[in-house]
């Protein structure tokens, strides 16, 4: 057997095949760059075999147990998952909103009772997403039930976000059902100084009256 | 008397730059990588650092669309990043109308795709600003195909639509063809030569009013074009004959085409 030649760069050193595939399956995900990913699988390399596994069947339970709600869109082990099927919600308001993690945080709020729906997506014409590619065909559908009142649209005040809360009035409108969408304004904890023009309109807009 | 030196270091590391927000990618926790055109820098690739955060101080001037003045901090060995940005005019009426917002984004996505990095961008600048503020006050038609045909001359796709492409001749009426390949009109005779030579690439045969109304448009400003009466069967066919040829020069579809695609299929139901 050969020794490895000095001048070989370190980089190059993990040539075991293994550990390899692991770095490059860690620098797919986001966030993670080259070194990250390396520090990882070598992080793994040392780990004990019952926590491995235990990462290992945590992935694939993940892939396998996990699907989309039928009525709600989001993401769930169980169909209707825990929100459409708790009777204890207002089931005549659906928040509609852009993916799955905005759940969790409007939920955080424990502001609104009602249920949800999960586009997975905004309409972005730049990139070629049209409404075709968003759950919207299965939020009209959860509108032929005659109960359903009002639908808030809760999504990002930006471009994409406002194109699709517009396109998605403008489907609901001729159904008669009430159409509200979150308040745009000004951050708690902001400057008025660093506030855009776009902002401060809406917040003039939305203005209340103390009382 | 010594004069006071300037402050070269603070100099050489930022710089301001007026710019129009042409799209955005999301990158990073909450960062977002914005290309920009400016007057002067051309077409620029930077980073906004936490502008996704609600309480950014950049991300609501960084709108596309959007038309700001940035304050760039040179990066040391990656991207540029946006430091401080005020909004110049956020063309709010735009914003609050669907089609006007994806035409608006049609027109950011065509100047992206037809102006080249670092190309010198100041006619191109002033084009997209008058256009998307013409959007903003509610005019369409018109306005987009002036900015179309005016954005080909500027970066050099300018078609030719007074006399034959190929011999120069002049076109007799209802005999010609118009030919994305020769970048403009065709003379019958020069057309069925290419024919016969096996030269064919896809063509048009546009109406004698659509070539007068393209022509029009082409040599006039805006000012006098948009006095021009349009029917619409006629507004239908040079908006379609121009995007015959964009689509030829770019060898795929403009994107957002197909979102308006789609809502006019469905204001028609």
């Amino acid at each position: 057997m050969t020794t490895p030649s000095r001048s070989m760069p370190p980089e190059s050193l993990p040539s075991v095949a293994p550990v390899a595939r692991l770095i490059e399956e860690f620098h797919k995900l986001p966030g993670i760059g080259p070194k990250s990913a390396q520090r990882l699988a070598y992080h793994l390399v040392r780990m004990s075999t019952e926590d491995a596994r235990a990462l290992a069947e945590a992935i694939l339970a993940v892939k396998e147990g996990i699907g989309l709600c039928g009525q709600c869109q989001n993401i769930t082990d169980r169909d209707p998952c825990a929100l459409c099927g708790n009777v204890n919600r207002d089931h005549t308001a659906i928040c509609v909103v852009e993916q799955a993690l905005d759940v969790l945080a409007l939920e955080r709020t424990r502001a609104f009772k009602g249920v949800y729906h999960v586009l997975h997506g905004l309409i972005s014409p730049m990139n070629d997403v049209g409404p075709e590619d968003l759950k919207v065909r299965e939020l009209l559908r959860r509108l032929e039930d005659d109960k359903i009142k009002e639908i808030v649209l809760a999504l990002n005040p930006n471009l994409t976000g406002e194109a699709t809360a517009m396109y998605i009035q403008r489907l609901i409108k001729p159904l008669g059902i009430r159409v509200t969408r979150l308040a745009r304004g000004l951050p708690i904890g902001g400057e008025l100084e660093y506030a855009d023009e776009m902002t401060l309109i809406r917040a003039f807009e939305g203005r209340q009256e103390l009382s | 008397m010594q004069p006071v030196p300037a402050n070269k270091a603070f100099a050489d590391h930022v710089y301001k730059t007026d710019a129009i927000v042409l799209r955005q990618t999301s990158t990073g926790e909450a960062d977002r990588i914005l290309t920009v055109l400016t007057p002067y820098l051309g077409k620029l690739r930077l980073i906004g650092r936490s502008v996704r955060r609600p309480k950014s101080k950049i991300g609501g001037h960084v709108e596309p669309l959007m038309h700001a003045r940035l304050m760039v901090t040179k990066g040391k060995s990656g991207m540029d990043a946006v430091s401080q940005a005020e909004t110049v005019e956020a063309y709010p009426a735009l914003r609050s109308n669907l089609e006007r917002t994806v035409w608006g984004i049609y027109c950011a996505e065509l100047v992206d795709a037809f102006l080249p990095d670092e190309a010198p961008s100041a006619d191109v600048f002033g084009l997209l600003a008058d256009t998307l503020a013409r959007l903003n006050a509610g005019e369409e038609g018109m306005a987009l195909r002036w900015f179309e045909l005016h954005l080909l001359a500027m970066t050099g796709y300018r078609p030719e639509l007074q006399v034959c492409t190929q011999c120069r001749g002049a076109l007799a009426p209802n005999r010609f063809a118009f030919s994305p390949d020769a970048g403009g009109v065709l003379c019958q005779t020069c057309e069925q030569a290419n024919r016969i030579e096996e030269r064919q690439t896809p063509f048009l045969t546009p109406s004698v009013n659509a070539l007068k109304a393209l022509r029009y448009i082409q040599h006039q400003p805006y000012e006098e074009a948009r006095r021009l009466r349009v029917p619409s069967p006629l507004a239908n066919e040079t908006e379609g004959i121009l995007r015959f040829y964009i689509r030829y020069l770019l060898e795929r579809d403009v994107r957002s085409t197909s979102f308006l695609d789609h809502l006019r299929r469905q204001a028609a139901l």
